[in-house]
């Protein structure tokens, strides 16, 4: 299916150097955040920086032991936008602090989510020794999506600004539809590497599309459900986009056709028009977007103009360079730290700035795509297309939103944003595609392929000299 | 299946060229056009959070920032708020700024061109940018017998002058406020404090009464009438003058009259002497008939009529009409028909003719002190210009003298000291009258140039709220 040539070193050295630099932006950007606001190299600098280089270089060992040609670049990227996010969560907290004494400070809660997500990503990729192994789990993936689904609708879930999307654990809340995304995104990715070739030979040809048969639309049926009812039930416009984004990309890697990505759009066009029909929370949305400068949206509660028009006020403030760290008033902006971190970033960092945090997106969603192309088997293909595209969508919704290009929607921006549930999916989905790039970028036995792949690397376990490989 | 998946790369990358793109437009192009819009308060905020510089009175602080612990750093505090409140305005998150806070506030808030040096200094030694102190002339103590000397309710203003320098000892008007319900940080309270203090009777808060209303100033306008006399040269101390009990105008119904009750009626003729001692209008109306219209106006703005200027506040023009007919000028000569006046105008009236005729600018900063109070700037005394020759100022001097000592201003006498002055009584049909009081003492060296005005008050109380008043003022800068 491909002629990506992959030349098989593991390039773990590479990444302790960028895993290095990664640790000095996030814990330099964490230091210059408290400067003049608090005592230098206190407590909450340490927790932020030991955290993070721990659990990194922890990662970074289990990748050199169990993963060790995984894409060297992941990694750094991911901690990198993580130490980020943290330090301007703390940096908001200060200013909270000053304003409010009693205010419970969100960053140390975000360090320990940070611990717990790098921690899982850990034990997924000591656990899971190959990503194919989930294929086994298609149908049992489709049953704990729905549970996850379900949950915040049971008397365990939670109302959070109109929106159930959240259940309460012992000690917190958690969006247990974080997690749905990547069980569903096992689920198509199992569903359809298997049944692919039936719902492509199968259907009329109507001039150049050819369309699927009634009953192959099912899956496609599925995920538009999943999404109304996401949308309908829990009140939550931007995951509803972001499930239906992601069976849609799915379903066009699998068959190629267009006329399924066709199909799609016009459903979400009759989602959509039916949305605003029927919900008075996504019409506000819609004219507040619209209308944002007109002062009746601006003061309208709920569901008023002015959030998006703060958050553009704090990147105009910014402008190219930004007021640099602690210098600014992201704070004025509601939901600074998590919904709207990227406009904090943007007016503290500058277009610069914010633009060298796209690019890393950019980087991260391109690595797990080229992991996509490296692998071999359809379902690692689906899976890791499927989760980096998502990722991509995410920044999307969430920047485009901000910056007024679609109407706002609350979503999280990937590994920055407060909230746990988020960043554990995340980096669980860091290390799904770390294991497929594994897999990609690993020199392919050029013998039969036997029980194990240590063996076909040679007796010491080294890749050969020569093995300089086409894969497919 | 590879192309497929190249091909959500490209959608992928389009999506993100997209975002940059948004936010290149908004955080590049669009910037200034965000910064400016009226719902953007981070300008207000990044200006309200930084320390601002103190109003200083002898020392103290009547207007400082201090350290709050909301959202802005600092908050505004007026002390002693009603006695300072003209001078100092406010300073407000919803209102803007007024008086002081509004005429220094470059100074005040650092940005002033006069601290580049000290900002520089700052910069590389890491402390936070810090406005400059502004220092003012007033006297607390002369402020504090100024308000004092208002009675609550009564409108009125007093301006204390000190003649040689041009410096304001004391400037105080009433009804007052305070400043601190307008400088808050809830724009909600504030509003409603701004409105409440709107509905307050005779009260503008957002003007200084001294500097900025303008009020007719009967009788004291007189002495400008004696100086164009004198100036002209058509007129001396010997020169008699018809003094009809009232002046009647070929072909109209009006006549302007001599007050009834006062010691006008006495001598057909006057002197200038005694048409000031006695204030006869119909002397002093023949006297500008006489000049003539523009030779009242001239030597009004000789005194500063017609000008606005900077104390660094703002002063309004005090004016004297044209365009007269003859009945309008000789009533618009004895500080009626339309002759409007500040309190601030008639105090250098007679600090001028206390300074050998020399007006020198009124001023009010005393000096500019950076935050650790070194000197930055110090106001030197500036000449505004001559409003009369040396010999008039002396000749109108002593006749205000025999003003104090035999006439209308007997109130004002300080035993041992001689005093000039000038009463006044504006009539309104309608409100009651203007009282007023202008002069200055000693006579042979001036210390102190008086102005006082009481407004819509009966002819008795007048009396007693300015002469008398006046004279506790002349002791207290006499005794300091």
């Amino acid at each position: 299916m491909s002629d990506v040539l992959t030349v098989p070193r593991s390039r773990r050295t590479i990444e302790l150097f960028l895993l290095l630099l990664a640790l000095a932006v996030a814990v330099g950007a964490n230091y210059l955040a408290g400067i003049g606001r608090e005592e230098p190299f206190g407590d909450y600098f340490w927790s932020q920086a030991i955290t993070l280089g721990i659990m990194s270089l922890f990662i970074h060992v289990i990748l050199r032991v169990k993963a060790k040609y995984a894409d060297p670049v992941i990694l750094p990227i991911v901690v990198a936008l993580n130490g980020v996010g943290l330090a301007m969560i703390h940096r908001l907290d200060l200013s909270a602090a000053q304003v409010n004494p009693d205010f419970v400070q969100v960053a140390p809660q975000q360090v320990l989510w940070t611990a717990v997500a790098m921690g899982s990503a850990a034990i997924l990729l000591i656990v899971l020794r190959d990503h194919r192994i989930l294929r086994r789990f298609t149908y049992i993936s489709l049953i704990v999506s729905a549970i996850l689904l379900l949950l915040p609708l049971t008397p365990l879930g939670l109302e959070i600004n109109g929106a159930r999307i959240w259940i309460s654990v012992g000690f917190g809340t958690f969006q247990p539809g974080e997690i749905a995304k990547i069980t569903l995104a096992i689920f198509f990715a199992g569903y359809l590497s298997t049944n692919r070739d039936l719902i492509l030979l199968a259907g009329k040809k109507i001039g150049p599309l050819q369309l699927p048969r009634f009953r192959d639309l099912a899956p496609m049926a599925a995920a538009w459900l999943v999404s109304i009812g996401v949308l309908i039930f829990q009140r939550d416009l931007g995951s509803s986009i972001l499930f239906f984004g992601l069976f849609m990309v799915m379903i066009y890697v699998a068959t190629s056709r267009v006329s399924w990505v066709l199909i799609g759009l016009a459903m979400i066009g009759v989602g959509v028009f039916v949305a605003l029909e029927l919900f008075s929370h996504v019409a506000l949305r819609f004219d507040s977007w619209i209308n944002a400068f007109a002062p009746e949206v601006y003061d309208r509660a709920p569901g008023g103009s002015a959030q998006v028009v703060q958050g553009l006020f704090g990147l105009a403030n910014g402008g190219l360079i930004g007021t640099g760290l602690g210098a600014g008033r992201p704070d004025l902006v509601t939901y600074a730290n998590s919904d709207m971190i990227i406009a904090a970033l943007g007016e503290e960092l500058g277009l610069i700035g914010v633009v060298a945090i796209v690019m890393l997106y950019v980087l991260l969603v391109s690595r797990g795509i080229r992991a996509a192309l490296g692998t071999k088997d359809g379902f690692g293909k689906l899976l890791a297309c499927g989760l980096s595209f998502t990722i991509a969508l995410q920044c999307f919704v969430v920047i485009g939103g901000i910056t007024r290009l679609i109407p706002l929607t609350g979503l999280t921006t990937p590994f920055m944003s407060a909230g746990g549930s988020s960043l554990l999916a995340n980096w669980l989905i860091v290390a799904l595609i770390l294991l497929i790039s594994e897999t990609a970028r690993r020199p392919a036995p050029s013998a039969p392929m036997k029980d194990s792949f240590p063996e076909a690397l040679g007796v010491s376990g080294k890749p050969k000299k020569s093995a300089k490989e086409t894969t497919r | 299946m590879n192309q497929a998946i190249r091909s959500a790369w490209v959608v992928a990358i389009g999506m993100f060229a997209l975002v940059l793109g948004s936010l290149t437009f908004v955080q590049f192009f669009q910037a200034e056009e965000l910064t400016g819009n009226p719902w953007n308060s981070r300008q207000l905020y990044q200006e309200f959070g930084r320390q601002r510089g103190a109003l200083l009175v002898d020392g103290r602080a009547i207007a400082e920032s201090v350290p709050s612990s909301d959202q802005f750093n600092y908050r505004r505090v007026y002390n002693e708020p009603e006695l300072y409140a003209h001078l100092t305005g406010y300073y407000s998150l919803s209102l803007g700024s007024s008086q002081l806070e509004l005429a220094e506030t470059e100074i005040l808030s650092g940005t002033d061109s006069s601290l580049f040096y000290d900002r520089v200094v700052r910069l590389f030694s890491g402390v936070d940018a810090q406005g400059a102190n502004v220092e003012l002339t007033i006297d607390p103590e002369i402020q504090r017998l100024a308000f004092d000397l208002i009675p609550e309710g009564q409108r009125g203003s007093i301006v204390v002058l000190e003649p040689s320098t041009g410096n304001i000892l004391a400037m105080v008007s009433k009804p007052t406020y305070d400043p601190n319900l307008l400088a808050g940080h809830d724009t909600g309270v504030i509003a409603e404090n701004a409105a409440a203090l709107s509905e307050q009777p005779g009260l503008s808060f957002y003007t200084n009464p001294a500097t900025e209303s303008l009020v007719s100033p009967g009788s004291v306008f007189k002495l400008i009438d004696a100086a164009a006399a004198l100036e002209s040269g058509r007129y001396d101390a010997e020169s008699q003058i018809p003094n009809p009990p009232a002046l009647e105008f070929p072909g109209i119904e009006y006549a302007l009259p001599n007050f009834v009750a006062g010691g006008c009626a006495s001598r057909p003729t006057a002197d200038l002497e005694f048409a000031l001692e006695q204030s006869c209008n119909t002397a002093f109306a023949q006297i500008a008939l006489d000049l003539g219209e523009e030779a009242i106006q001239e030597q009004a703005a000789r005194f500063g009529f017609g000008e606005t200027f900077t104390i660094p506040t703002d002063v309004v023009a005090s004016s004297f009409p044209s365009d007269l007919s003859e009945p309008e000028l000789a009533q618009s000569s004895v500080g009626q028909f339309d002759t409007r006046v500040t309190p601030l105008q008639m105090a250098m009236v007679a600090a001028a003719i206390a300074n050998d005729g020399q007006l020198m600018k009124p001023q009010l900063v005393k000096s500019i002190r950076a935050a650790d109070l070194e000197l930055i700037e110090s106001p030197q005394p500036e000449l505004m210009q001559q409003s009369v020759s040396q010999e008039t100022a002396d000749q109108l001097t002593d006749w205000m003298v025999n003003v104090v000592d035999n006439g209308t201003a007997t109130g004002a006498q300080v035993p041992g000291v001689a005093v000039a002055g000038k009463t006044g009584t504006a009539e309104f049909s309608d409100v009651g009258d203007n009282a007023w009081f202008t002069g200055f003492a000693p006579a042979d060296d001036p210390q102190v140039a008086i102005s006082i005005v009481m407004e819509n008050v009966d002819i008795p109380t007048g009396q007693q709220l300015t002469s008398p008043s006046a004279k506790r003022l002349i002791e207290a800068v006499l005794n300091r």
